[in-house]
């Protein structure tokens, strides 16, 4: 999707011609597909939360290059440059319907949404302030995966998001994710599968590993039409539910709302 | 770029062949003559010991990864085959079946009772396909999982080895939730209130190694790698050239000197003259005596403090710039 203002785009998914100003209102969802689109941080921010509750924290966190890696420099200047963040998990403070929560959304157009320090430190920060302020965490993951280009310390971002995942849990913090296309990898192996509630959105691709590393693996095996989708996590109760984006914000209210109107903690 | 540890491995074994030879000749000489043979064999020793010292003393990342992979490397069991002993296997996740590329069980170090687990790899073609080549399903994590609540109910440190190219990222794994039994072994590792330590033997493969090895120390064996993914997949990826693992091996710093120098581990542990496979006894009583030295440091906390000292050196892993002029947290 590009930002310039055509009146029509042609959707990747059923070729049809579509009016770009229905597109949009639609939430960037194909109204003749149901094809959901991939959306930057602010656009998913701005369809969420309610209207203009989103105060960001950390934008200034940016790599260190820490293993100067190559050409991880000219990548990261290039994800900056697509979209205007230092990194690919943009964080603040929010509110749901009211309720104040801790967000994290996560912007794929940034070197695919990897996680490296930046990002592994937002989501440990993210998953604190709820501990701190005993307020829910709600993030949204669009990712490819650890990013490999900050090596042992991308796959110690794990680690360290799964331990603040489990300070949360024993905090008794409500902390629900949202599965968009992709959520992969080393992200889907920590911090997302460690979610009190999942939600994904429709056919996003959810899996371990990457499709030819899998099929390879899997030997003759015929792998399922869904394999690493949504609606495949969800067959294999991994998720909780698959929901349409234009729903995303109404059940997270509703959830945000249950979870802290408990009278017996 | 060296295909395989052979490549200068082979004249060494044949060398080693050759003096061994002699020293069998000599055995049935006269002690006069023996003694002249002495001589012979003690240079053709010294040969030996200097060719070890020379290409072992300076492998490349490319040729550790080639060692820590070797098929007469030491595996888990041959670690707890030497130094742990009353050794009791103990099988299944209770949910789904018994995986058999992560073992795991009781036995003491020391004198010290512990709950060990570990992924094995297999030596010959049955016994590999046995172990599924070191990659563990969901199962494998699980059943770790449910001996890591063990371990913390019956106050027993727990040992992790680790030793796995990566997690079996097959239609099965999928199927049964392989990233959640992962994500759920670090999950389990955060809440234990006892010592828990993990050494890297051989393979420390991305989610496939964490998913047992989030422990209060880690160790790392002087020859063994650990990384985010296997360099001839970066390589792939990065410059569509999976051959150029050399390249990646060294770009993504996956030795134990590095993440030594990056504080990711704790401490390397020495293996024997020439690597683990010339000296797997020794090496392994090098690896039990800074397991037990690590234990000793742990035993000092109580269950509170050891989770608040794993919660803060995972915390404090990472590198970033906070503010835009100087600043910097990490
Ligand atoms: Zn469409």
């Amino acid at each position: 999707m590009s930002n310039k203002p055509d009146a029509f785009l042609r959707c990747e998914g059923c070729k049809k011609v579509l009016f770009s100003k229905e597109f949009v209102k639609n939430l960037r969802v194909c109204p003749n597909c149901g094809h959901h689109y991939r959306l930057s941080a602010d656009e998913r921010i701005e369809i969420t939360f309610d209207e203009g509750s989103f105060v960001e924290l950390d934008a200034d966190m940016k790599s260190e290059d820490p293993l100067q890696f190559p050409e991880y420099a000219e990548k990261l200047a290039r994800g900056f440059a697509s979209t205007g963040r230092n990194d690919s998990v943009v964080r603040g403070m929010a509110k749901l319907g009211g309720f104040p929560v801790s967000a994290a959304v996560a912007d794929f157009r940034f070197m695919g949404g990897s996680m490296g320090s930046v990002a592994g430190e937002k989501i440990t920060r993210t998953l604190e302030t709820a501990i701190d302020e005993r307020i829910p965490a709600v993030i949204f993951t669009a990712t490819g995966g650890a990013r490999m280009q900050e090596g042992l310390l991308s796959l110690m971002q794990m680690a360290k998001t799964s331990a603040a995942c489990r300070k949360a849990y024993d905090a008794g913090v409500p902390y629900i994710c949202v599965f968009t296309d992709p959520t992969m990898a080393g992200v889907l192996a920590s911090y997302a599968s460690l979610a009190d509630v999942i939600l994904a959105e429709p056919k996003a691709l959810v899996g371990f590993a990457g499709a030819r590393v899998a099929a390879q693996a899997s030997g003759g095996q015929k792998l399922p039409d869904n394999f690493q989708t949504s609606e495949f996590a969800y067959e294999h109760g991994m998720i909780d539910a698959v929901v349409q984006r234009k729903d995303v914000r109404a059940t997270l209210i509703n959830l945000v709302t249950h979870f802290t109107g408990g009278k017996h903690g | 770029m060296a295909k395989s540890w052979m490549e200068w491995e082979k004249p060494l074994l044949e060398l080693e062949r050759g003096i061994s030879e002699l020293r069998e000749k000599q055995k049935l000489l006269p002690p006069d003559k023996a003694a002249a043979m002495e001589a012979q064999i003690q240079q053709f020793e010294q040969t030996r010991d200097n060719y070890i010292r020379v290409k072992y003393g300076r492998l490349g990342p490319w040729e550790r990864v080639l060692v820590a992979r070797a098929d007469n490397r030491p595996y888990t069991l041959d670690y707890i085959r030497n130094i742990v002993t009353d050794w009791v296997e103990l099988h299944g996740d209770r949910r789904h079946g018994d995986d058999k590329a992560i073992i795991g069980g009781v036995g003491k170090i020391g004198n010290r009772s512990c709950v060990i687990v570990g992924h094995q790899k297999g030596r010959d073609l049955k016994e590999r396909k046995f172990r599924n080549f070191g990659m563990a399903k969901p199962e494998g994590y699980r059943k770790a999982i449910r001996l890591f609540d063990m371990a913390d109910r019956f106050g027993l440190p727990v040992v992790s080895f680790i030793d796995t190219p990566a997690a079996d990222p097959n239609l099965e794994s999928e199927q049964r939730g392989i990233s959640e039994a992962i994500a759920a072994g670090m999950f389990k590792m955060f809440s234990l209130g006892v010592p828990t330590v993990a050494v890297v033997i051989g393979e420390g493969g991305s989610g496939g190694a964490i998913g047992i090895g989030a422990s209060s120390r880690v160790l790392m064996l002087e020859n063994a790698i650990y990384s985010v993914i296997p360099p001839e997949g970066c390589a792939a990826i990065l410059w569509r050239d999976a051959a150029a693992g050399d390249k990646a091996a060294a770009a993504l710093r996956l030795t134990a000197q590095s993440a030594l120098e990056l504080g990711l581990i704790d401490e390397i542990v020495p293996e024997a003259f020439g690597g683990a496979h010339r000296g797997p006894k020794e090496t392994a009583e090098n690896v039990e005596k800074a397991i037990l030295g690590r234990f000793d440091e742990l035993d000092r906390m109580s269950p509170d403090e050891i989770r608040e000292d794993r919660y803060r050196k995972y915390r404090n892993m990472g590198v970033q710039i906070e503010a835009p002029i100087g600043g910097r947290s990490g």
